[in-house]
């Protein structure tokens, strides 16, 4: 079992983000997505930002992979993606369908991220077709459905030709909108944001009208509040044929969240996750902001 | 001239479409194949059958939305649904998987795909896509963009678009939201349903009428103030201290002033959101949109939207509000 830290999802400074790796270039981390996938007014770090971190983090024995966009709606945001593509070093993590185009037109290999939408076999099978190396699953599917899907691969006879990779860990990725909600609550134009984002290097907190927690505003990005933990289900994906689990970044503590995840996948685990706020009912078939403790409820 | 498709959830709905002027109707099978998955809507059997016939004697087009993604354990069913269509004989599939569209490209070449809205194409890439591994013939497009955003689209497009006209706004990208699986455990990708009714209470508390989606508070409505069905993204919640509606005001998706723009760009079809509706909202609704391309196609030069058409969608209209939605860049 590999563990992969997902792209930041946040906005966070150009220098706080070259620590960031810095720092986490001696952890346990196998696999490492590189780039902006939010919003293409975040301009920090500029490609070669990007690729100078992952020469780095390349020489430090990790596999880079280089993420683009997922909502792509203008021209220059097309341009962008197609520079990623042509990076000439680095597999390439496609969120939106332009981006598999792109690659397939130069009959380059690519891993499909969560919001390519991957439900079933017959769909993952005609990506393996077209060069798909790895994917991951949509965040809202189950265990049961993975199960579904792997099998089908199986069935297929294409087993062996992909890894499956799942979001273990971090605020769920749940829509994507034209509209900036973190500029919408401080009653700014979207066009005029003044990078409102960089205040908030985890969102910001959507509570229902009696207090409780639901959503993380980040941009055009809407999230869970509760942060996703699957660490007490590695055993499971193992047996089920999960290659990959996925930590999505968080500014403080992702040290530690790596370090329980790389004791988990060597079995030295008992805690479920750490702290409040915490959830797991996709894997479930559940809800996604359940809690399911038991292990034989699924 | 650009096509007016529009909803039927039912035969009276589809009855009331084809009356009022509908060029094309869009429906969809009694099961989760498609996006509109409630209960007492959509289409089986004899009704069915009605259905095309009547569509067919009035020379209007019969699409079949199959188009959210097929179930692991269950991929049959939706297979089942594309033969079904296929065998009906209908003007059109609207489809949003990859998987469905791969089978559809190989056991029926002649059958016309039309990319759905939930596939979320974006851009000309995207549509590039599909239109070199499934020759889909149209697109639906998401309602994302702006109207500088759409115009540019029908530029690059290597396929006729369909844009949506009027009905409930989503302000999500279309299938690439999870909010609704997230409190409820059931969303239009897997389900066809969004902020599913079974997950629904309205609980009266004093004087407040209280809202809630699987026991999240969704909203509270003051004595008076109408209130809405519950959606996620158009509750009331705190963000800052401050309660507002901080995804999106309860209104409706109303284009009809951009017409002419839009009849400019190239678009090809206009689409009115609202399989759930009833047939009377269907019949008003499609009746004033008629009478608008009647009238913009009679005298472009002179269209203007008459008051009486825009009283008539304002009333039947979400919260009694319209927007321009994403197509107006400020909005977004």
């Amino acid at each position: 079992m590999k563990i992969a830290l997902g792209p930041v999802l946040y906005y966070w400074p150009r220098q706080v983000l070259l620590d960031y790796y810095q720092q986490l270039a001696g952890s346990a981390l196998d696999i490492v997505y590189l780039g902006e996938t939010v919003c293409s007014k975040r301009r920090e770090m500029r490609l070669h930002d990007w690729l100078d971190i992952a020469d780095f983090l390349t020489a430090q024995g990790k596999q880079v992979v280089l993420s683009g966009m997922t909502l792509l709606e203008a021209d220059f945001e097309l341009k962008a993606l197609r520079k990623i593509c042509d990076n000439g070093d680095y597999l390439v993590e496609a969120n939106d369908m332009s981006a598999i185009q792109i690659l397939g037109e130069r009959k380059l290999p690519f891993v499909a991220g969560p919001f390519i939408n991957i439900y079933s076999a017959p769909a993952l099978k005609f990506l393996v077709e077209q060069q798909l190396k790895r994917w991951v699953m949509p965040v809202e599917l189950s265990r049961v459905a993975l199960q579904g899907i792997l099998n089908g691969a199986r069935n297929m006879g294409i087993q062996d030709r992909f890894e499956t990779e799942v979001f273990a860990y971090g605020r769920l990725p749940l829509a994507y909108s034209a509209r900036c909600f973190t500029a919408r609550a401080y009653g700014l134009a979207k066009d005029n944001c003044g990078l409102i984002c960089l205040d908030h290097p985890e969102g910001m907190s959507l509570q229902s009208q009696d207090s409780q927690e639901i959503f993380t505003l980040n941009g055009i990005q809407t999230q869970s509040s509760a942060i996703y933990d699957l660490r007490a289900e590695i055993a499971d994906m193992r047996d089920d044929g999960v290659n990959v689990v996925r930590l999505s970044p968080v500014m403080h503590g992702m040290a530690e969240v790596i370090q329980a995840y790389d004791d988990a996948r060597a079995r030295r685990v008992t805690e479920s996750s750490i702290g409040n706020g915490w959830c797991n009912g996709y894997w479930h078939h559940g809800s996604g902001m359940d809690i399911r403790e038991d292990k034989n409820s699924d | 001239m650009m096509e007016l498709v529009c909803p039927a959830g039912s035969f009276p709905a589809l009855k009331a479409a084809v009356d009022n002027g509908a060029d094309a109707i869009y429906l969809g099978f009694k099961n989760e194949t498609n996006a509109r998955n409630f209960s007492g809507l959509n289409f089986r059997d004899t009704k069915l059958e009605q259905s095309l016939k009547y569509a067919r004697e009035h020379q209007v087009k019969i699409f079949i939305a199959i188009n959210t993604y097929p179930q692991p354990q269950r991929w049959s069913l939706w297979r089942d649904s594309i033969d079904m269509a296929h065998d009906l004989d209908v003007d059109a599939v609207i489809v949003a998987d990859i998987g469905l569209m791969d089978y559809a490209t190989e056991h029926f070449p002649e059958l016309s795909l039309h990319l759905s809205v939930q596939a979320s194409a974006t851009n000309h890439e995207a549509l590039h896509f599909y239109k070199q591994h499934f020759n889909i013939r149209r697109a639906v497009v998401p309602r994302v963009l702006s109207l500088s955003q759409v115009q540019n689209l029908v530029r690059h497009s290597p396929v006729d678009l369909e844009v949506f006209a009027f009905g409930s706004l989503c302000i999500m990208s279309e299938g690439r939201c999870h909010l609704s699986s997230y409190v409820t455990g059931e969303s239009p990708n897997m389900s066809g349903v969004c902020s599913p009714a079974g997950a629904v209470s309205w609980q009266q508390q004093g004087e407040q009428l209280e809202t809630r989606l699987n026991h999240v508070l969704i909203d509270r409505f003051a004595k008076g103030e109408n209130a809405g069905y519950p959606t996620l993204c158009k509750g009331r919640f705190e963000v800052n201290g401050r309660i507002s509606h901080a995804l999106e005001e309860p209104t409706s998706l109303n284009t009809m002033g951009l017409i002419p723009q839009l009849a400019a760009s190239g678009i090809k079809a206009l689409k009115i959101e609202g399989r759930q509706r009833s047939p009377a909202y269907v019949a008003q609704v499609v009746h004033v949109w008629r009478q608008a391309l009647d009238a913009y196609y009679r005298d472009p030069d002179a269209y203007q939207v008459a008051a009486v058409w825009q009283r008539t969608l304002q009333s039947v209209s979400e919260g009694s509000q319209t927007t321009l939605g994403a197509y107006s860049r400020p909005w977004q």
